[in-house]
């Protein structure tokens, strides 16, 4: 089986502050969930249900530092698709799917959503586009019938659920899938021999233009600190009496 | 026809209230409106549906619609929306509208926007509110062509009121063997709780790390919100460990909420946390650090111990 892991690069999570300003330009990092992704790819390969990981990654040669990473966690080779427009989800499931199309996987597995944009679109979409199964927000894999399909469990509003689906198909993760390992140094040092291919929108045949740009952006009103209190009754005189709550 | 379609979300009883905010946004966006409503058996949710001033609610009932699979709803959604040549499908951030509205968008040859906080208007062009990164910082967004998907937060904006003249009921039809069958329900967990949901709760009570295992956390957590009678959410770290089940986690890849008040019990206030909070009214903390960042934007702090201070504030709730 042939497992395909797009990830993207995003400024580290870890990184932001209350205010959601980092001290300094945070450094970038794969997304968390992709990283859930990648990891969940490894243990299907080491459970011998997976021969090959390619990742894959839209971006500008500024990405590399996370390519490398991804390789260094162990994914067999990896694409970068050279773009560097700001991209909507729409626009990066198009060009996605091409490369699918050339690729044929018989699973993607890809994070729920970039915690920089936020989206959580570009699995769904990919599914459209493609026709495929998808199951969304899992936090287990089961491989079943010779690997034709895959039960999945799904982290919803509503608590649980299990869905099956066939394959090829679109997974998206959530946080109970696993925890990614770090990487190792002989992870590192492998992953400077392995290749990263290079290719263009032109190449895959696929031209996209975003259909959503950003106009501005602005800082959120700032919810002032309040009051501290000193005892449990003085919370409740204040609660009842100020914030009339109770 | 209507210029806008609505989806709703129910659960099997009941259209979900926070699915309803959506149409205040319909209304904003002006013309048409159609609510659209999928499943099976739901004469009495779409008979509920017909006082919100929509031109029409659409109900494709059937047994193949019995379970929300994705690439079924997709498709029937998309056929609606076309049928009724709607320019914007709309609906309200949730796991349910996340899973079926972007694999719709794609269908409609579409752009989404996600979790919309409010519209402006700019030259006769309308523009999109929304959070990105954790809520840190607000986008606004332009959409281009003549077609757009875009889901709400139901918290930022308000139910709508339900004082319309009836409205006609429409079945919708389809063909319901040409729907694609890839996918499979299997189960859902099946959990009962006398408390109230948590996005639609007056009180939310939530717990961190520091609530160690699942009967503490039921214990301190579960106890404050039922001498308040409050829903019960979590943190990101009290979910991992067990201690909580996933869909009690709030922030930003979690629930958003917006209570009355919101009591926050041994939680540091990490950005991710607060992304999911900022807009309840009161914010209560509690924790042993002075220096814990939640602080900052708590209405009421109290440093000290919780495992001896909640307790002490069920106690005192229990006797006034
Ligand atoms: C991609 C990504 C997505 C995430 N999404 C979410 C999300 O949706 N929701 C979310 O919540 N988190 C999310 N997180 C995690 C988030 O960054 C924090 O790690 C998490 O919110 C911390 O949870 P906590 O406050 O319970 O734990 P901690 O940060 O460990 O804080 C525990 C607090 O309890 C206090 N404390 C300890 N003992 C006591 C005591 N006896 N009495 C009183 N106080 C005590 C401590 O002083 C401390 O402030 C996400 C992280 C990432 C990277
Ligand atoms: N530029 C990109 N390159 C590769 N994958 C991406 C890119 N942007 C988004 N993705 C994938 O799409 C997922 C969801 O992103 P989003 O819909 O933007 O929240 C991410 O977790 C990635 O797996």
């Amino acid at each position: 089986m042939k497992v395909l892991v797009p990830f993207k690069s995003v400024p580290d999570p870890n990184d932001a502050t209350v205010a959601g300003a980092a001290a300094s330009m945070p450094k970038s990092v794969i997304n968390p969930f992709d990283e859930i992704a990648i990891e969940e790819a490894l243990r299907i390969r080491e459970r011998g249900e997976a021969a090959e990981i390619v990742g894959v990654t839209i971006g500008a040669s500024a990405v590399d530092e996370q390519i490398r990473a991804a390789l260094a966690m162990g994914v067999d080779r990896a694409i970068r698709i050279d773009d560097s427009r700001a991209l909507d989800p729409y626009a990066v499931a198009r060009i996605l799917r091409a490369l699918i199309e050339k690729e044929a996987p018989h699973v993607v597995i890809m994070g729920k959503q970039a915690v920089d944009d936020d989206s959580n679109q570009v699995g769904q979409m990919l599914a459209g586009l493609l026709g495929w199964p998808q199951a969304t927000f899992v936090s287990k894999i089961e491989f079943l019938d010779n690997k034709t399909r895959a039960r999945c469990t799904r982290e919803t509003d509503a608590g649980l659920e299990v869905v099956a689906i066939e394959l090829p198909a679109i997974i998206t993760t959530d946080l109970r899938l696993n925890e990614p390992r770090y990487v190792s140094l002989p992870g590192l040092m492998k992953a400077r021999r392995k290749p990263i291919e290079i290719l263009s929108c032109d190449q895959l045949r696929v031209t996209v233009r975003p259909l959503t740009t950003t106009l501005s952006t602005s800082r959120p009103p700032k919810r002032a600190a309040g009051t501290r209190v000193d005892s449990v009754e003085e919370l409740m005189a204040k609660l009842r009496g100020e914030a009339k709550v109770l | 026809m209507a210029e806008t379609l609505v989806l709703i979300e129910h659960d099997r009883q009941h259209a979900k209230r926070p699915s309803l905010h959506a149409i205040t946004l319909a209304r904003q966006l002006g013309g048409e409106y159609a609510l659209l409503v999928l499943g099976h058996g739901l004469d009495e949710i779409a008979a509920s549906l017909v006082s919100y001033g929509a031109c029409a609610v659409l109900v494709a009932d059937h047994p193949a619609l019995a379970e929300p699979l994705a690439d079924r709803y997709a498709t029937v959604i998309v056929e609606a929306a076309r049928k009724q040549g709607a320019k914007t499908l709309l609906g309200t951030s949730s796991t349910f509208s996340k899973d079926v509205l972007p694999r719709a968008a794609a269908l409609l040859d579409a752009p989404m926007v996600t979790d919309v906080l409010a519209i402006e208007e700019t030259d006769g062009s309308i523009s999109y509110r929304r959070p990105i990164n954790a809520g840190s910082i607000l986008a606004t967004i332009k959409v281009e062509g003549d077609r757009r998907v875009l889901t709400v937060r139901a918290t930022a904006f308000e139910a709508p009121a339900a004082n319309a003249a009836p409205c006609p009921t429409e079945r919708f039809a389809f063909d319901a063997t040409s729907l694609p069958s890839g996918m499979e329900f299997i189960s859902r967990e099946q959990r009962k709780s006398d408390r109230p949901d948590l996005t639609e709760a007056r009180v939310v009570v939530s717990g961190g790390r520091p609530l160690k295992d699942k009967e503490t956390f039921e214990r301190l957590v579960g106890g404050l919100a039922d001498a308040l009678e409050g829903a019960v959410g979590a943190t990101r770290a009290a979910v991992d460990a067990d201690m909580a089940p996933n869909d009690y986690q709030i922030g930003q890849t979690g629930k958003i909420v917006a209570p009355e008040l919101y009591i926050a019990l041994g939680i540091s206030g990490a950005i991710q946390h607060l992304a999911g909070i900022k807009d309840s009214r009161i914010i209560v903390a509690i924790n042993k650090d002075p220096d814990a960042p939640i602080f900052q934007m708590a209405t009421y702090g109290l440093v000290g111990d919780l495992h001896q201070i909640v307790p002490q504030l069920i106690e005192l709730i229990r006797r006034s």
